[in-house]
């Protein structure tokens, strides 16, 4: 079966520091990875590095069968594969309806329409609610993403990235910043995602990752330390060493 | 004849809103755009071309041209970068366009320009009244087609990319032809005021291209209220009235009471006179 994504040796240097080194990863379709890492681990990186952000220095990437490594990152998302942000990275002065209808009209090319009124897109703006209602949004739309509560703003950052029908999602720390009992409810909303869809999630707290993932990937120092299902990651003496402080890391 | 200037600044002043208003392309150099329609349509007269329309179209796809050339440009950069080299494209072409003296007419500017009558019936006149319908009337239809743009899913792009530009990629959006696209449309425009200009006023001096003009269009925005659509007519509007009269008043030091009012309008109202206007009826909203 092919992978959603994979990549072959990647690597990245700023200057003297390495900050990814020999990563070959493959996600298979519709499979929840997690991937977890102390701190300075590389695992933004690697996010960045997978979707345009920063170009390699060694390594490729692919999309399915198909090598992204020095697609742009708009065409990555057009091709599939899309992220969301650490830090809520949204559009203040757009109304949560008005940032994900100007998601689902990139995807659907008619961003660049200037002769008809927006409106007139009713289509485009139906399904942009739809991604709302899904994530439990739908009452929010018309409110300025500005104004929205911190929940809800990390529930946009999923809705702006769902809204260009991905087929491989990588979240960074969706639950950063969001009081412990409401980050659970937002877990639930990812684990209810399409099936189809290929999810790999950054996330600090343990007690979500060992009940959202199906699968862990452990990083330290910029490189890949192990991968397995939950309950072979968490008997791992490496692991207990790095989140002890046993392990050296970057 | 004051009333037809206000009108093709205001047009001016509307092509820059375009980019900085909605896009968030701050631009120094905006005059570049207005000068090079201004020339082209003076010099298609000159040439013995003196039908206004097509002049005027000719001219507003001739700096379109220079836009689309340099949007590419303008397109990889934001913030001080991006002033400094639309400030640097303004004062290349003004300076180019004092060099090209047997073009241009240089420092003392393209004269000999005569402009045949609006539809074949309706002469220039004395008294500017052709001219005032001439620009009211491309102002107007202008202004429905860039109001058109700015309720499309390009003016939503736009906006988007004036809300936060780096996560427009991650949207799949290519914010760099969106900019190209409004920048090269703000250049159409921006020659087509400076072609009215030149075609009403029948002269060209070489200060269509000058930095201060660019200022000016800045200044004008920010009194109206840019990314508002009549911000920049509101501005071009209260600028135009207020030149007029300090001039009066004061011929030589005019300009002190322009800064005070911008200095005032800025404090008091920070998004210009509509957004306070819009501030205040909000309020007056929540109250009742």
């Amino acid at each position: 079966m092919t992978a959603a994504l994979s990549t072959r040796g990647l690597g990245k240097s700023f200057g003297s520091l390495v900050v990814a080194e020999g990563i070959d990863l493959t996600l298979p379709r519709g499979e929840r990875y997690a991937l977890i890492g102390p701190n300075g681990a590389g695992k933004t990186t690697l996010i960045n590095l997978m979707t345009g952000v920063f170009p390699p220095d060694r390594g490729r990437i692919f999309l399915g069968d198909d090598e992204i490594t020095t697609l742009a990152p708009e065409t990555r998302v057009k091709r599939g594969l899309v992220r969301t942000f650490q830090i809520n990275t949204l559009f203040p002065h757009l109304t949560a309806l008005e940032a994900v209808t100007l998601a689902v009209c990139e995807r659907r090319g008619v961003a660049n329409v200037f002769w008809r009124r927006l409106p007139t897109f009713r289509d485009a703006i139906d399904e942009a609610q739809q991604v709302l209602v899904s994530l439990r949004l739908g009452d929010s739309g018309r409110r300025l993403t500005r104004e929205l509560a911190y929940g809800q703003q990390r529930l946009l950052e999923i809705a702006l990235a769902l809204a260009t029908r991905p087929s491989v999602l990588l979240l960074d720390e969706p639950a950063a910043g969001v009081p412990r009992e409401e980050s659970a409810e937002l877990f639930d909303v990812i684990d209810g995602l399409s099936e189809d869809l290929t999810v790999l999630f950054i996330e600090h707290d343990m007690s979500l990752v060992f009940r959202f993932a199906r699968r862990i990937i452990v990083m330290v120092g910029g490189q890949i330390l192990m991968e397995g299902p939950p309950e072979e990651v968490a008997a791992d003496p490496r692991v207990r060493d790095v989140y002890l402080g046993g392990a050296r890391h970057a | 004849m004051l009333a037809s200037q206000i009108a093709i600044t205001a047009l001016f002043a509307l092509s820059l809103d375009l980019i900085l208003g909605y896009a968030g392309i701050v631009s120094l150099g905006h005059a570049a755009f207005f000068g090079f329609g201004a020339y082209t349509a003076g010099i298609l007269s000159k040439s013995g071309w003196g039908e206004p329309l097509t002049g005027l179209v000719l001219a507003a796809a001739a700096a379109g041209a220079v836009g689309y050339a340099t949007s590419f440009v303008i397109a990889r950069f934001r913030h001080l970068a991006l002033i400094m080299i639309t400030l640097g494209l303004g004062v290349l072409l003004h300076e180019a366009a004092n060099q090209a003296h047997w073009l241009t007419g240089g420092a003392d500017g393209l004269q000999g320009v005569r402009m045949w009558p609006l539809f074949g019936r309706l002469p220039f006149d004395l008294y500017g009244y052709t001219a005032y319908g001439y620009s009211l009337g491309v102002l107007f239809l202008l202004f429905l087609a860039v109001r058109r743009l700015t309720q499309s899913p390009l003016g939503l792009a736009l906006r988007g990319i004036r809300e936060n530009a780096t996560r427009m990629p991650a949207i799949g959006a290519p914010s760099r032809a969106h900019i190209r696209k409004a920048y090269t449309m703000a250049a159409v425009i921006a020659g087509a005021a400076g072609a009215l200009l030149a075609q009403t006023t029948e002269t060209v001096a070489l200060d269509v291209l000058s930095f201060q003009r660019s200022a000016e269009l800045l200044v004008m925005l920010v009194l109206g209220g840019a990314g508002r659509l009549y911000g920049g007519l509101i501005g071009a509007l209260v600028f135009m009235v207020a030149r007029d009269r300090f001039s009066g008043i004061n011929p030589q030091y005019w300009y002190f009471w322009i800064g005070a009012l911008l200095v005032t309008v800025v404090l008091l109202l920070p998004n210009g006179l509509l957004g306070g206007l819009g501030r205040l009826l909000a309020r007056r909203e929540r109250a009742a």
